[in-house]
């Protein structure tokens, strides 16, 4: 198990990371863990799940102008 | 049943890591010509300056909100955080990306506010526990398309219910790691912790979070 998160990002050695092929081919439960974790990882990269509300957005922009003197159009 | 690379995350993890930066420019984050605005904003050009604010507003707000969980901090932590890569834009040397060194920035922006709020919360680089708790139970198959057994609100409740539940020192990791895309040794920096710290709560993180989609996705059940 602690080797997994480097086999996701590909940072394994090259022949403990053909060795873990060689064990996921033929286990069911550690090709399950593999790519449920893989998935999870990718589904909350592709996630939008925070927005940048406009007001909040305006008072940073607000903020900039008036301790940097940057533009207000933005 | 798996080849090489087919259980591996995409693109940016297969580049080798004798490679100069396993992480260089992934092209979901910087873009090209970002070094032509830092250095136009570092001889004075505000406007250069007013761009790269607009281009990355709202993955700082990301980053601040996904350590905080708490919409006020987040908020200060950002404008914090562009106050101070503005006024120590002259200090950046350029050996990282610029967004790299601006997340470093808001991380600790809201990471401070974190610690204020729950002063005991943090503990990043204090020894893991054992790994023997790691091996999840009871697995069972997602099916083909789990993503597509629920609706786009509530999917998004899901994961946010997810994320808000794991601990902050998991969830900060996780954060720049994977959605940041910094890599372990810029996650290290950032954070001021060692790299098996990092590589560590990475696991943790993506394990928990795996748990906890597992409630939804597995088959036959959507609690």
């Amino acid at each position: 198990m602690k080797k997994l998160s480097d086999y996701l990002d590909g940072e394994l050695e090259p022949a403990v990371a053909l060795d873990l092929d060689r064990h996921l081919s033929g286990c069911k439960e550690c090709t399950l863990i593999v790519n449920q974790t893989k998935l999870t990882v990718e589904i909350f990269c592709n996630a939008e799940m925070v927005e940048l509300p406009e007001p909040v957005r305006a008072r940073l922009h607000e903020a900039l102008r008036r301790k940097l003197g940057l533009g207000s159009q933005a | 049943m798996l080849g090489d690379t087919q259980g591996r995350l995409p693109a940016r993890t297969f580049i080798p890591l004798t490679a100069p930066n396993p992480h260089k420019l992934p092209s979901r984050i910087a873009k090209d010509d970002e070094h032509l605005l830092v250095a136009a904003a570092k001889k004075g050009d505000i406007s250069a300056f007013e761009e790269l604010v607009n281009r990355y507003e709202k993955k700082i707000f990301r980053v601040t909100m996904n350590i905080t969980r708490n919409q006020e901090d987040a908020e200060d932590a950002m404008q914090d955080a562009f106050m101070k890569a503005y006024s120590h834009l002259k200090d950046f040397s350029g050996d990282s990306r610029f967004y790299t060194w601006l997340v470093r920035i808001a991380a600790n922006e809201a990471l401070m506010r974190l610690r204020k709020r729950r002063p005991n919360v943090m503990s990043l680089d204090e020894p893991v526990e054992g790994e023997e708790d790691l091996m999840p139970r009871e697995l069972q198959d997602w099916g083909p398309s789990p993503l597509q057994r629920f609706a786009q609100t509530e999917m998004k409740e899901i994961l946010t219910t997810a994320i808000d539940a794991l601990e902050p020192d998991f969830r900060t990791v996780f954060v720049l790691r994977d959605v940041e895309e910094l890599s372990t040794e810029e996650t290290s920096k950032a954070l001021g912790i060692s790299v098996p710290a990092v590589k560590s709560r990475l696991l943790r993180a993506r394990l928990k979070l795996r748990e906890k989609l597992d409630r939804y996705f597995r088959q036959g059940g959507q609690n």
